[in-house]
């Protein structure tokens, strides 16, 4: 038995596809970015550019933002630079003691223009950006600026003689970038629980975690920078990108370590493949399968990435048999068996000090509904079984016929719940 | 205290001494060392120094834990003149990071002031003015504050690795040029954070601070997930390629000594860090293609068929075929691959011979060959380290690689082979099992030609 080899998929996607992968959702996203962006270039075109050198540092420093953009786990791009410039060019209030009157069209105009220049290099060798979420990093700026802009003027005043105080204009910066982050995370979250199928509720919470950290980082940077042109003239880009390149290695360096992690426990998780122990493919399609078992039941994030180790793993335990159960199918070997192997894969789990919880699922995957194991084990035990029963297999009358069987012992062995998530998601057609 | 050697506790009060001098030296001349319209910068900065040294920050550079706390003394130059640095920098001595023992509290204190102070004298030196810089005097500043951290860095880097080296007698461990010049740069770079809290100081006050250190808190936070996360990389790849060898006893660590043994050769013939974690992974993940091979063939008893032996070959392709996933393992690949040629082109899978084979097969080779050879066998016990090495030295040129052999004696010499070994006996079972190791040298696989 040889595994097909898979075949790489060349990075270069045509726009055909990439525009067919969008969802209605994204297009619109899409069409009302390009229009603001269009409005706003339109407009400066027509008036020309305040300041012009200002503009232009700025810009520079956003497409070299929009550069190094990076991509955090969970297929969510960000360009933190690139925001934190945008930021502050939106919140700039003068530059060294000179007041700026640049209209929110304006900032628009410029934020696009720079997020185009820091596209094109990545589109030279083939990688185009993701549309969705460079619309919604323009838009969200654009949404602060038209917000922002027309108070410039009089928040500065406040700054000089007789009132001389920047608390104003400070407060007035946080809130509104409060707001905005608060708009960035839901629309982020419509989009996304229309693109994963997960509850509305459920994206808000996972955006909330994974935008914080990085949005504090970006909001107090662009303050920063916005004040430090008070003071500081044009230097203040370079000195103030010192922070946030800090930040941007560290998140880089996490979300790279984030991404070999899983790439890794998939490529391992064939181990038991190729030694013959099951079919071809099976921990792919179960961890999979039980993943978006996972997200029909609402679960988080963290938990369904958890539940993506534990699927990937669950017949490890078959490696420390001496030799393969024919088939490898787990489902119809005696419980005592299957029970033990689940205790031996939980076992090498446990070895790494680090994932016991995983192991916890993998250990109590046989357990009958009786026993009460966690929500986890019940769906890999529903999954398994299905992929069990069908293989590679996309027959309809085939998975048809395997639910049936599944749903006869639905509350006793499998989990009520989790098969009624699987049949919804076979009915779907789209795991 | 009692545990220093007599040199390092000399060089200790002498630091805590002179440091003394200073601050009271500071408190004669000018009646306080900080005037008091100045408190409260001082309670801030010394505050905010508190908070970045209790909370050091692992940055980029591995062996080093660097807190950005200076930032806070550089600002205080900057804000205070010496003698405000000076009180800033003895607040080291209040550090609540946990598992530090008083008395290194007080040397940090103790070097911390004499950085600042010094830095602050080189400020003034160069007429940079102390106090809130003017909003438009931001331009004057950044001279003098650039040669200020550029005597503080260095003073503080000095002060502290003689302290190591006084204390702990061993020399120096050798830091690569290359980690010394980005932790260097890196240090610079945090510099700049103390300018923007002292450049920004008259427009919002303290708050400047705060919005300096929101992004190093994040990034700290971030750098912090991503070491928990690397632990928990390396001990899950090496508990699953330890699964791998459970069904035979006596293999089980092979592929955790096989790294070690790839990322010792690796580091001595000069390769950079990132290749030498990438050796070691491929070190670790070398053999997983074996479990496509079927357990007869592995624990047959007399000569294999060629057929069984065509089996063997292929493992180095199935583990291939298993980690082609992982992304960023690229080199590795080939490492895996072809593990098993030989020196002299008689090897497999493909036959290469001499430098046709990629550099990190050559160090895996030699790594494979000595760890099966120093390891029990059902049909031998460990040979010892010298004899192992006799015989790698002996297949130098037809087996192996001349320099990674030589590379791998002299690792030995300076960092003597004691991988760790079970203590459990074998199970019963194990007994009679496993005729042959494919990867033992001096046992060659007998192969039937013909019918």
């Amino acid at each position: 038995m040889i595994a097909t080899e898979r075949v790489r998929r060349t990075p270069e996607r045509s726009l055909n596809t990439v525009l067919r992968r969008l969802d209605s959702g994204q297009l619109l996203l899409i069409c009302a970015a390009g229009l603001v962006a269009l409005a706003g270039v339109a407009h400066t075109a027509a008036v020309g550019l305040d300041r012009p050198e200002i503009a232009v540092g700025f810009g520079a420093l956003i497409a070299v933002g929009e550069l190094a953009r990076l991509t955090m786990p969970g297929n969510r791009e960000v360009a933190p630079i690139g925001a934190a410039a945008a930021l502050g060019y939106t919140l700039l209030l003068d530059l060294s003691q000179n007041p700026l009157r640049h209209s929110a069209l304006q900032v628009v105009a410029v934020i696009a223009v720079g997020m185009l220049a820091g596209a094109l290099p990545h589109l030279a060798v083939g990688r185009p950006p993701r549309l969705d979420a460079m619309a919604r990093r323009l838009l969200t700026s654009a949404l602060l600026a038209f917000a922002f802009r027309p108070l410039a003027d009089a928040l500065y005043e406040l700054t000089k003689p007789p009132t001389r105080t920047w608390w104003p204009a400070l407060v007035v910066m946080v809130t509104l970038i409060a707001i905005t982050l608060l708009i960035d995370v839901l629309i982020a979250a419509l989009l996304r629980a229309e693109q994963v199928r997960t509850a509305f509720r459920v994206a808000v919470r996972d955006e909330v975690n994974m935008a914080f950290p990085l949005g504090a980082a970006v909001g107090s940077s662009g303050v920063l920078l916005a004040l430090a042109t008070h003071s500081m003239d044009l230097v203040a880009l370079l000195v103030f990108a010192a922070p946030l390149l800090v930040t941007q290695v560290a998140f880089r360096k996490y979300a790279g370590i984030r991404a070999t992690y899983l790439q890794t426990v998939r490529a391992l998780s064939r181990v038991t493949e190729v030694g013959g122990y099951v079919e071809p493919g099976h921990s792919r399609r179960v961890s999979r399968l039980a993943v978006a078992i996972g997200r029909e039941l609402g679960m988080s994030e963290p938990e369904l990435l958890e539940l993506e180790y534990a699927a990937l793993m669950h017949d490890i335990g078959q490696l420390s048999l001496r030799d393969p159960i024919p088939g490898g199918a787990t489902v119809l070997t005696e419980p005592e068996q299957a029970r033990r192997i689940a205790e031996l894969g939980a076992e090498v789990i446990r070895q790494t000090g680090v994932l016991d919880r995983v192991a916890e699922v993998v250990s109590r995957q046989c357990d009958p509904i009786s026993d009460d194991p966690p929500l986890s084990s019940r769906i890999i035990k529903v999954a398994n079984a299905y992929d069990d029963l069908v293989g590679p297999s996309t027959d309809r009358d085939r998975g048809g016929a395997a639910l049936e069987r599944i749903r006869l012992s639905s509350g006793s062995a499998y989990d009520a719940h989790a098969v009624e998530a699987l049949a919804r998601v076979i009915d779907r057609g789209r795991v | 205290m009692r545990d220093l050697p007599w040199p390092a506790r000399v060089y200790l009060v002498a630091v805590i001494a002179a440091a003394a001098a200073l601050v009271v030296r500071g408190v004669i001349v000018s009646g306080a060392p900080v005037a008091t319209d100045d408190l409260d910068i001082l309670l801030v900065l010394a505050l905010l120094f508190l908070v970045c040294e209790s909370m050091p920050t692992l940055l980029n550079v591995e062996q080093f834990a660097v807190s950005v706390s200076f930032s806070a003394s550089l600002a205080a130059v900057v804000l205070l003149g010496p003698e405000g640095a000076a009180v800033v920098g003895l607040t080291a001595v209040l550090s609540v990071r946990p598992g530090l023992p008083l008395i290194k509290r007080l040397f940090n204190g103790a070097q911390f002031a004499i950085c600042g102070f010094v830095a602050g004298q080189v400020y003034r030196a160069l007429h940079g003015r102390v106090g809130v810089p003017e909003v438009n005097a931001f331009d004057d500043l950044i001279g003098p504050y650039a040669a200020a951290t550029a005597v503080f860095v260095p003073l503080n880097i000095a002060l502290t690795l003689t302290m190591v080296k006084l204390a702990t007698r061993v020399r120096p461990t050798e830091v690569p040029m290359r980690g010394m010049a980005q932790f260097l740069l890196s240090y610079l770079g945090y510099g700049t954070f103390g300018l923007l809290v002292a450049g920004l100081w008259a427009t919002v006050a303290s708050i400047s601070a705060v919005l300096v250190l929101l992004p190093l808190f994040v990034a700290r936070w971030a750098f912090g997930q991503y070491h928990a996360q690397q632990r928990s990389y390396d001990a899950t790849i090496a508990a699953l390629c330890q699964a791998v060898e459970t069904k035979d006893y006596y293999t089980r660590g092979h592929c955790t000594r096989v790294s070690y043994a790839s990322s010792m050769i690796a580091q001595e013939i000069g390769m950079g860090l990132e290749r030498v974690r990438a050796i070691r992974y491929a070190g670790m993940l070398h053999d997983v293609g074996k479990l496509g091979v079927p357990t007869k063939v592995l624990q047959k008893d007399g000569p294999l068929t060629e057929e069984e032996f065509a089996a063997i070959q292929l493992h180095p392709m199935r583990g291939l075929e298993i980690v082609r996933g992982i992304g960023f393992l690229d080199e590795a690949y080939a490492g895996i691959m072809h593990h098993h040629e030989k020196h002299d082109g008689t090897g497999y899978p493909m036959g290469l011979a001499g430098d046709e084979i990629p550099e990190f097969a050559k160090v895996i080779a030699v790594a494979d060959a000595f760890d099966s050879m120093t390891s029990d066998r059902s049909y031998r016990g460990a040979r010892p380290v010298p004899e192992a090495v006799e015989e790698l030295r002996k297949s130098a040129g037809t087996h192996f690689d001349p320099v990674m052999v030589a590379a791998f004696i002299r690792a030995l010499e300076h960092e003597p082979w004691q991988p760790q070994r079970r203590a459990d006996p074998p199970p019963p079972e194990a007994a009679g099992t496993q005729i042959k190791d494919h990867d033992d040298p001096t046992m060659p696989i007998q192969v039937v030609t013909g019918q």
